[in-house]
């Protein structure tokens, strides 16, 4: 009977990696062993144990990957059981990791999941570089962004500004809001990264601290006057923080009180949490699509069988189903996918004379740039506190400066020249230094 | 698509590479913008900045204002920023350190700035909300107010907001509550 299961679950996987077709990628080699190769070789990375990650671990270890890692610093919470369907109530409390790994290991056997019970930026930059491809299953914002600039932080360039395949880490972005989702594929290099077209995600909605304070008309106002206003008063100086059970009871009765005060109803635990994480409410049949089609890029990206989706797929299931997709436009410019401005130096040029280069420089025309490297800034125009300090800095070589490294990456910030008219603009420069031999792998462009 | 046959053949010799690199440091766009905002402040000359933890960290940051018209002529105001990787896509978060009798900031700091929140787009920046902040001293506003009484007082009596605002700045009480000198 198992035995049985376990013969026809592979069935429609080895249909589609072992036929040819019209829509594959180029280089497609289908094969009967396929399935089997992907599963012993490429190595993926889920980020995010919720509601989406448990979908896209299940989705994934049924597409036949079979090294899978995952990272998610959450625990179990009871609200979280009835779409997040690896965990049981005798989990709540435990790491969301740990528990999806070993459930998904449970059933489908062959699969190896190790998990990250850990914040994502706790990891080192080479855990990322492990994974083949990296798939995302995050609520937020700000971990798509990190998540993106490690990946892009691979990605190198050859001399004709062309990305350098072996250094692409493709990404697998899934999101979910209430009915609505979506699924991009980045190439980083080839199609738009998340910064490329940030917009695409409109600032949250915040309200007046002033309405909080003095007018509030909703429950939801009730709740951010707790948590903004009146944690700070009675709390004096202790931070905030919206995963500990103990602060988020002290917002609701306080956001509880403040509701009576002025005759508003509706404050619930669970509203709490929600305006003040930000979260809408999820809908399981949302997540379960979204990581459908995650999965299936996934599978197309490892192994060529088809196109994969150029780039950006919405879904929305507010009413009846509607799915879009829309070829987004990278950003060239993009100041952490693209190519940036490939310059080279002598390990003699000063910080001085490299800054007067940029403004010859007939690509950048940048007049009064400050620079910046990895953190660290070389040299700041402005305001006159920081140009003080990053003054003695003129005078050293850039070859020092960079860390005596044959080739690395700095961002400059000025104003530039187009057709008579200055524009303030950020630049993303690919420094080399002539006749410093590269020892590393990314320069490994022999063409082999 | 991934190159499976390189894949198969590079697993080691990655591992042995990568042994030898360096830790890389990796800046968030977020911190590229601010960059981009620092290098390009044109502070109004009541405005000086600082930053606290070295020339390195951009994200934490402090502003001093001092008036030269209005109400809060002469007194010392300190506004601390923290700046978030999502920077610009969500505001700075804006606080007063300096304990302030005024109708748009309150006594723990928060700061009634329509473009701290409700009004903040990305193409807005740190110049912009410095000159907000400024303006808040030019024109204290009755209208959106965080200290409720600060607000009343203006409205009904500004001639005594003008005395209670001296008071406070000076080192003083203002009904119940203690203000420390800022002049
Ligand atoms: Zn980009």
């Amino acid at each position: 009977m198992a035995d049985l299961a376990t013969k026809g679950r592979w069935r429609d996987v080895d249909k589609l990696l072992s036929r040819p077709g019209n829509i594959i990628s180029s280089g497609f080699e289908p094969s009967s062993t396929l399935r089997e190769e992907i599963g012993e070789y490429v190595r993926v990375l889920v980020v995010g144990a919720g509601g989406l990650g448990c979908e896209l671990l299940k989705d994934l270890a049924l597409s036949g990957f079979k090294n899978i890692d995952v990272i998610d610093m959450d625990t179990i919470e009871v609200s979280n059981l009835n779409r997040q369907f690896l965990f049981r109530l005798q989990d709540v409390g435990k790491s969301k990791a740990e528990v999806a790994a070993k459930r998904v290991m449970e059933r489908v056997s062959g699969v190896n999941i190790v998990p990250h019970f850990c914040r994502i930026e706790e990891k080192d930059i080479e855990f990322y570089n492990d994974f083949n491809i990296i798939v995302l299953g995050l609520d937020s914002i700000e971990a798509r962004s990190y998540i993106n600039s490690v990946a892009c932080s691979f990605l190198e360039y050859d001399r004709d500004d062309n990305p350098l395949a072996e250094t692409v880490k493709p990404m697998v972005d899934g999101g979910t809001e209430g009915f609505k989702g979506h699924a991009r594929v980045i190439l980083p290099g080839t199609t738009p990264c998340f910064e490329c077209n940030i917009w695409l995600f409109p600032p949250q909605v915040k309200f007046p601290l002033c309405t909080l304070a003095e007018t509030p008309r909703t429950a939801a106002h009730c709740i951010e006057y707790a948590h903004l206003i009146k944690w700070d008063e009675v709390h004096s100086g202790k931070p905030f923080d919206a995963d500990d059970p103990e602060h988020m009871q002290w917002v609701y009765s306080e956001a509880l009180k403040r509701a009576e005060l002025f005759g508003i109803t509706g404050v619930t635990y669970s509203l709490t949490q929600g305006v003040v994480k930000n979260i809408i409410p999820a809908i399981a049949s949302t997540n379960a699509i979204v990581s459908a089609a995650c999965a299936l890029e996934a599978l197309k990206i490892v192994s060529g069988c088809s196109k994969t989706l150029s780039n950006y797929l919405t879904y929305n299931g507010v009413e009846g189903t509607h799915i879009k997709v829309t070829d987004f436009v990278k950003d060239n410019d993009c100041l952490v996918c693209g190519p940036g401005t490939l310059i080279e130096l002598d390990t003699s040029v000063t910080l001085s004379q490299f800054i007067e280069l940029l403004g010859k420089h007939p690509g950048l025309q940048l007049s009064k740039p400050s620079v910046t490297h990895r953190g660290n800034n070389l040299y700041m125009q402005s305001p006159p506190i920081l140009e003080e300090m990053t003054r003695p800095n003129l005078a050293l070589r850039m070859f020092d400066l960079l860390g005596e490294v044959p080739k690395d990456t700095v961002h400059v910030s000025g104003a530039s020249e187009k057709n008579g008219k200055k524009t303030s603009c950020s630049r993303k420069l690919r420094i080399v230094f002539k006749g410093v031999a590269d020892m590393t792998v990314g320069m490994d462009t022999t063409g082999n | 698509m991934i190159n499976l046959f390189k894949i198969k053949g590079q697993k080691r010799e990655d591992a042995a590479n990568a042994a030898g690199r360096a830790p890389i440091k990796k800046q968030s766009a977020g911190e590229l913008r601010l960059h981009k905002d620092i290098s390009e402040l044109n502070l109004p000359k009541t405005t000086t900045i600082s930053f606290p933890n070295g020339k390195d960290d951009l994200m934490n940051f402090e502003i001093s204002i001092r008036p030269d018209e209005g109400y809060y002529l002469g007194g010392t105001f300190i506004f601390t920023f923290q700046v978030s990787p999502s920077y610009p896509h969500e505001p700075p978060k804006v606080k007063c350190k300096t304990k302030v009798y005024h109708p748009n900031i309150d006594l723990e700091g928060n700061v009634c700035l329509n473009i701290l929140r409700e009004d903040w787009k990305p193409v807005l920046n740190i110049n912009t909300i410095i000159y907000g902040l400024n303006l808040l001293f030019s024109q204290p506003n009755d209208e959106d107010p965080l200290n409720h009484d600060a607000a009343a007082v203006l409205r009904d009596n500004p001639r005594m907001f003008e005395a209670n605002v001296r008071r406070a700045m000076a080192g003083g009480y203002v009904g119940q509550i203690y203000f420390p000198r800022c002049i």
